[in-house]
């Protein structure tokens, strides 16, 4: 007998008798980066939402296939082109006993269109809510918006009777001098309610007794305790050691030790965000580059070259240790619009990558700086290096500069950039998010110049198209100008792996936010 | 003796000038706070409209000029991270990063200074050798790597020991500390350890050193002449003289070990003002980075003041000129 042994059975013994007494389900987990307020329209962050969504609800959900669920709202319907009517839940309760309804709606929705809001955006449609009784809203929209429903389900609702109490009716402005009461206070309607909040050590959530969901409710979970831990390898030693049930984000390359352990298991399923690179078309002259007084990246056959001359099996093989799947277009399987033949790759061919950039007028190549962040995406750098390599094959020497993304994602916003890796996460979950920020001409993350009138126009268009078919068949028309156009360089869809004990279950979803309704602990 | 001291405070205030000067003015190249304070979705007016009120857009001396008037009545803003008061975050965190410091402390000294009195007194013996190499990987292995192998050793092994975190943590006041229970004590062994190593090298080889030097003077060989016991000798006589460098040296590294426990407690989640750095840095949350460096200066600049005064009561020769 060892000391381990010794020491486990110690721990077991005092479980047991702890478990004894209460049999009270406890679920530890980590991840990197804790929530950053718990005011839920304070911060559109992956984190942020995903632990303020344990706790508040939208009126509409996701399901574990990312399929739009009912939440607070029972059902919806459009109104034609004016808006949607949402059917209210009844006998929902916040968790200080007041009641939910339509009032709290419209607050909420005038609260996330606060100037203080980061979530203006996905409401921007919304002109006016319009109560037609205590459980039945109508969002009148400026102009058609068929996507309305996808877009509000991070919209978590609040009480209008609490906020004003706590003077919370706005989220914190970035002038105020001090903290207001909503971002380590809570009140909303979801399965677990916040007991114990200290920012960046210890999160503390039990469940609600009194919430809707509770007499079909899928979780057996009594007590979540969350510690964020930003360390990757102390993450991983806390999963092994058995002090957390469950790991966000462990890093990939340890998927297999994490697996070889008894009792851990991992999960994988292919995430919400395409990695590529973006090469600025529209500059009459590249910044870092030998070539003067023309844009190499103007000529398709460079772009296609450049397309051509990247080994993305390569980089799935060697750089992900197969933890990725290579990309035809920029937006991930889950999307809507997104097809497996659009995700077809044109086939990888030095060789005719340089007879085509010969063509182009540069059998010898030139010079040009690839612009790559080094703590944003899995193994971000490492893609950058391969295709530094990948590209000197064909004849162009390409100058990596790797740096923090909070340096790198200004570069293209501000469009300094010539060449640069991205990649776009969809949370709406429709193909229009990615078209209006990335391929549009005015879309604020279109870095490349990419300015085509017919992609506009139907970016516009399907936008207002409540039509399902034939909003359909232009979005299909939209991304096959894209993919002809080379306009982006696809590399690859990430992959996302959760460890757990093996006596957690908990499905894993590609927006990588665990729901703990879902959750079940032997 | 008082001109001394204003004269050396007065310098202490120039440090602590300059030093806010050069960090706030490293801070315009550590990327743009605003694209991690809003989502993506946020509108290029939106962020315009933060980057005005966070009044990132005033020109860099109205900037600076700002954050000291604020800075000289103790107010450093919210983080833009976490939106709560930065003077509140810091106050909040030092408990743990001092109680870090003070047990690594604790270590270095009661492992350093034995093991260098042996060390020095049984030169030739093989135990000594072997300490002596192996205290080598304390200044040679990065804090890292030793505080990840001490995790997968006792926490993952063993399972003997927590492998991160501040547990057990009881209030006094205002002051939370770790180190009245024994969750407490459990959790905070592997990080003072690990932070104490490189000191334990240190210091045992300042005291072998030292003691070496010691051994050979006269007043030992007198003490050795008029028959006193050897143990009387080497912990009485010749360790009591080794002291005063050593001294020197450890209030001189307390002020490194606050400030540089930054990896330590990245490793162990230890949740004191390093780790606060670390995510502060990530974020560009600059009230926070711009007061933790505020902060570790006025350490180091104390510090220095202390040991300067210090010299000053010990050494005579300064008296003497301070009387020119």
């Amino acid at each position: 007998m060892n000391i381990r042994t010794i020491a486990i059975a110690a721990m077991m013994s005092t479980t047991m008798l702890v478990g004894a007494a209460h049999a009270e389900k406890v679920l530890r987990w980590t991840s990197q980066g804790d929530a950053l307020t718990l005011d839920p329209m304070g911060q559109n962050e992956g984190p942020t939402n995903s632990m303020n969504g344990q706790i508040y609800e939208p009126l509409v959900n996701r399901d574990r296939d990312m399929v739009l669920e009912p939440g607070l709202a029972e059902s919806w319907k459009p109104l034609g082109a004016t808006g949607w009517e949402f059917k209210l839940r009844k006998g929902v309760k916040f968790h200080d006993g007041a009641d939910f309804n339509a009032e709290d709606v419209a607050f909420s929705i005038a609260r996330a269109q606060a100037q203080s809001s980061d979530f203006k955006e996905q409401v921007k449609s919304i002109k006016e809510v319009k109560i037609i009784d205590d459980h039945t809203v109508q969002f009148l929209t400026d102009g058609p918006n068929p996507i309305l429903p996808n877009e509000i389900t991070n919209l978590y609702m609040m009480d209008k009777g609490w906020s004003e109490k706590h003077n919370v009716t706005v989220p914190q402005e970035f002038e105020a001098g001090e903290e207001t009461y909503a971002v380590r206070n809570t009140n909303g309607t979801g399965p677990f309610v916040v007991d114990q909040r200290l920012p960046d050590e210890l999160t503390v959530l039990v469940k609600n007794p009194n919430w809707w969901g509770a007499a079909n409710a899928e979780h057996n979970i009594d007590k979540i305790e969350y510690r964020p831990i930003k360390n990757a390898a102390t993450r991983v030693a806390a999963l092994l050691s058995g002090e957390v049930d469950f790991v966000l984000d462990p890093p990939l390359q340890d998927l297999k030790r994490i697996d070889s352990t008894a009792e851990l298991k991992t999960v994988t399923v292919n995430q919400i965000r395409t990695i590529f690179f973006g090469m600025d078309q529209g500059v009459a002259e590249l910044r870092n580059s030998d070539v003067k007084g023309k844009n190499p990246f103007q000529d398709k056959r460079v772009r296609q070259a450049f397309y051509q001359a990247l080994d993305v099996a390569a980089i799935q093989r060697v750089v992900m240790e197969g933890l990725s799947f290579p990309a035809g277009i920029i937006t991930s399987p889950g999307v809507h619009g997104f097809t497996k033949e659009l995700d077809a790759r044109r086939p990888f061919d030095p060789a005719a990558a340089k007879g085509l950039l010969a063509d182009a007028g540069y059998p010898n190549g030139f010079t040009i700086q690839l612009d790559c962040p080094n703590n944003r995406y899995n193994n971000d750098e490492k893609i950058c290096q391969a295709a530094v390599a990948m590209l000197a094959k064909i004849g162009v020497t390409v100058k990596l500069d790797a740096i923090p993304k909070s340096q790198h994602f200004p570069k293209i916003k501000n469009r300094v950039s010539d060449f640069y890796m991205l990649g776009w996460g969809v949370p709406t979950l429709d193909s229009h998010y990615v078209f209006s920020y990335l391929l549009h001409s005015k879309g604020s993350w279109n870095g490349t110049g990419f300015a085509n009138a017919r992609v506009d126009e139907l970016t516009d268009t399907f936008a207002v198209e409540t039509d399902l078919a034939k909003r359909d068949k232009m979005i299909a028309e939209a991304w096959s100008i894209v993919k002809d156009e080379i306009v982006y360089l696809p590399i690859h869809h990430q992959v996302i792996g959760w460890g757990m004990s093996t006596k957690l279950d908990l499905p894993i979803t590609p927006n990588d936010s665990p729901q703990f309704r879902w959750a079940k602990l032997q | 003796m008082i001109t001394y001291i204003a004269r050396r405070m007065l310098q202490a205030l120039v440090v602590m000038a300059a030093v806010s000067f050069i960090s706030f003015s490293l801070f315009n190249y550590v990327g743009d706070p605003v694209d991690n304070m809003v989502g993506q979705e946020a509108t290029l007016e939106d962020r315009q409209r933060i980057r005005e009120v966070l009044g990132l857009e005033d020109p860099f001396f109205v900037q600076y000029a700002r954050f000291m008037q604020n800075a000289l009545q103790g107010e450093f803003g919210l983080s833009y991270r976490t939106k709560r008061s930065v003077t509140e975050m810091i106050a909040e965190r030092i408990p743990a990063t001092l109680e870090l410091v003070f047990v690594s402390a604790l270590i270095a000294l009661g492992l350093g200074i034995p093991l260098g009195v042996f060390t020095g007194i049984n030169r030739t013996s093989w135990i000594s050798k072997a300490v002596l190499t192996v205290s080598l990987v304390g200044v040679s292995l990065p804090t890292f790597i030793i505080g990840i192998s001490l995790i997968y050793i006792f926490a993952v092994n063993m399972g003997v020991l927590p492998s991160s975190g501040r547990a057990g943590t009881v209030a006094l006041g205002g002051w939370k500390t770790s180190l009245l229970t024994v969750d407490g004590w459990r959790s905070i062994l592997l990080p003072a350890l690990t932070l104490s190593l490189f000191q334990v090298t240190m210091i045992l080889r300042l005291v072998r050193a030292e003691m070496l030097e010691i051994m050979r003077t006269d007043f030992i060989k007198f003490a050795r002449a008029r028959g006193l016991p050897e143990n009387r000798i080497n912990y009485n006589h010749a360790l009591k003289n080794t002291l005063v460098p050593v001294i020197t040296i450890i209030g001189l590294n307390i002020g490194g070990l606050i400030a540089f426990s930054l990896i330590t407690e990245t490793v162990f989640q230890w949740p004191g003002t390093g780790l606060m750095f670390i995510q502060a840095v990530d974020f560009v949350d600059v009230p926070i980075m711009a007061a933790y460096l505020c902060f570790v200066a006025l350490i180091f600049v104390t510090i220095n003041l202390v040991v300067d005064i210090l010299y000053f009561v010990i050494d005579p020769r300064l008296r003497a000129e301070g009387g020119h």
